[in-house]
């Protein structure tokens, strides 16, 4: 086992009045890729949103508990969430790429952390489409819109745009669900390549994708964690009833 | 009754009043709405049509050919009666058409005016000799709105920006019905303010010797403007989805540089649109411009002296003019080209543009 880089400490999270995730703790290691699967409204999402407090945005709602990135609580009164959110890198169910050029999608998070070099920008641009291996494809049209890309193409820009960034952390919200499968494959092999640089948490309602991408995986059900574990026993022999009734299919 | 099976009993043609009914009322309470409106406009340009009847250059056996063709026209035109009034009129244009053309004298057989009148930079139209020069009307239109605009466009727009990205949801509640209530505010009360107070006001600050100019005239429209550069800006900055704006965040952008490098950029078509409704507002506005402007139909690039703009031309004159004269033609040609100014600019800002953002946010253009 690698060193821990997330912990989470009795974590509950309230929308309102209603329960979104019940005192959930869980420990993720640094380099490897962790992945949240349950029903929808189970809180996999949500919970992967207080990874890099993008609740916040959200009027009215009220955490409980710790977050601990590298042994600092990212829900003190000290952190900056604008620095914060540099660190971890996010990649949400929809792409959603600005509507700009493919240069200035990948170069907006460079240019807003102070970088205005144009060589340096570009040689960001192209190292981060590079490592997402979309660079074959968009090199002939950097200036075009990138809303011009397919869908698959989209989702790997940015995926290339949060690299641009250089996070340590990347957090995948379903990044793969509005895709088709030879786009899907091409994600999650791009998963299997980050991870050697980056701690990945993905949330999946793909139980297969679970199970090939990802070193551990948590179950979640009705804002509960109910299981954690490493993802092959996970899928071939779970402690609670609960998560083999889903894994096999049997509610959800 | 109820029996089983697709008979052509059960399936038969069925008359159905009320909805019938509702169906023609509907069109026609539509169809009718548009022919009032387009009613108007011929009514507009009709009136328009008889300064035109008359070539503005040319030999002087060509004019009166076309003359006796403006003599049919005439004739067949309800201002039969008028004709009288009319020739009144001879003399004046006679006057001036030996002025501006020396040997073409012949054209003073007409009176009506030629295009190279409207292009003079006189407007007296009520002197013994009458001159129809738009262009001071043209200059303080032009100046009056560049002004408003420039007052109007940044205010409106980073209140916009404001209610969209940064107040707090009770306060955008609060905020953006009542700067909408200000696009209810009746002009003539503005036009008032502007009058008695801001025109003061401004003078104590600025020091500029004309009470009423193009400055106050401009910021009293930028006024009326507001509300409405701010309602289409509003709705622009929220129709970018919200997926932009997490995505910009995510990356660690404050929200002050997601609003202005992802927001602002992405609703720019939408925002270009409210900025021509805007111009359309302050163009087309006649009351503000009648109480706060002076009125003085001069060619300026000074925003200190009074203007005369084209609506307001019409507003302060059309009660005094001879029915079917010269003047009265003139002043619908005014009208007509106000018209035909709001119309495209509000097309423009329809179609265009805002077709534009739709493309923009579903990425078929770059």
């Amino acid at each position: 086992m690698k060193d821990t880089k997330i912990v989470t400490k009795k974590l509950s999270f309230y929308y309102g009045e209603k329960m979104a995730l019940n005192s959930v703790s869980v420990e993720m290691p640094e380099k490897q890729v962790t992945a949240f699967i349950g029903p929808s409204g189970c809180g996999k999402s949500t919970f992967l949103r207080t990874l890099n407090r993008m609740n916040d945005l959200i009027p009215n709602v009220k955490i409980e508990g710790e977050v601990l990135i590298d042994d600092l609580n990212i829900y003190d009164k000290k952190v900056d969430v604008v620095n914060l959110r540099k660190k971890i890198g996010m990649v949400f169910q929809k792409s959603n790429p600005f509507a700009k050029s493919i240069f200035e999608n990948i170069a907006y998070g460079p240019k807003i952390n102070g970088i205005s070099d144009k060589k340096m920008l570009e040689e960001i641009v192209v190292t981060s489409l590079q490592r997402t291996a979309i660079w074959d494809e968009v090199k002939d049209r950097m200036n075009h819109s990138a809303l011009g890309l397919s869908g698959g193409q989209q989702q790997r820009l940015c995926i290339a745009r949060t690299l641009a960034v250089n996070p340590e952390i990347i957090l995948m919200d379903e990044p793969a669900s509005a895709l088709d499968p030879i786009s899907t494959a091409k994600i999650e092999e791009l998963i299997f390549e980050l991870k050697k640089n980056f701690t990945i948490v993905i949330v999946t309602h793909n139980m297969q994708q679970a199970a090939r991408v990802s070193d551990l995986t948590a179950f979640f059900y009705l804002g509960e964690l109910i299981e954690f574990g490493k993802t092959r026993k996970i899928f071939t022999t779970p402690d609670k009833k609960q998560t083999e009734d889903y894994i096999t299919g049997r509610f959800g | 009754m109820n029996q089983h099976g697709f008979t052509k009993e059960s399936l038969r043609k069925k008359f159905r009043l009320s909805e019938y009914l509702s169906q023609r009322i509907i069109t026609g309470v539509a169809f009718l709405s548009i022919t009032i409106i387009v009613l108007i406009f011929f009514f507009v340009f009709k009136e328009t049509i008889p300064v035109f009847q008359q070539p503005d250059k040319g030999s002087a056996i060509d004019s009166e050919e076309l003359v006796q063709e403006q003599y049919g026209v005439f004739a067949e035109s309800e201002e039969e009666d008028d004709r009288p009034e009319v020739y009144g009129m001879e003399l004046d244009s006679a006057l001036m058409g030996s002025r501006d053309y020396g040997a073409d004298a012949s054209t003073a057989e007409d009176e009506r005016v030629t295009v190279s009148d409207l292009l003079g930079d006189q407007w007296y139209p009520v002197s013994s000799n009458p001159r129809y020069g738009l262009i001071p009307l043209f200059v303080g239109t032009i100046k009056i709105t560049i002004i408003s605009i420039l007052f109007a466009a940044p205010i409106a727009i980073l209140a916009a920006l404001f209610s969209a990205a940064f107040a707090p949801t009770w306060m955008r509640e609060w905020v953006k019905p009542a700067i909408e209530l200000l696009a209810g505010f009746p002009s003539v009360v503005i036009g008032f303010f502007a009058l008695m107070v801001m025109a003061t006001v401004l003078q104590e600050l600025f020091g500029y010797e004309t009470r009423l100019n193009a400055f106050v005239g401009g910021i009293a429209m930028g006024l009326a403007a507001i509300p409405i550069i701010f309602t289409i800006t509003e709705d622009a900055l929220t129709a970018i989805p919200g997926t932009y704006k997490e995505a910009s965040l995510a990356l660690g952008a404050t929200k002050w540089q997601t609003a202005l490098f992802v927001t602002l950029p992405a609703a720019t078509p939408g925002i270009f649109a409210a900025i021509l409704l805007g111009i359309g507002r302050v163009f087309g506005e006649t009351m503000i411009a009648l109480m706060a402007t002076g009125n003085a139909a001069l060619i300026s690039a000074n925003p200190f002296e009074s203007v005369r703009t084209l609506a307001a031309t019409i507003g302060a004159e059309m009660a005094e003019v001879v029915f079917g004269d010269t003047h009265y033609g003139v002043l619908f040609l005014i009208g007509s080209l106000l018209f035909v100014f709001t119309f495209t600019l509000n097309a423009l800002a329809e179609f265009y543009v805002k077709g534009r953002l739709m493309k923009r946010i579903q990425g078929k253009i770059s």
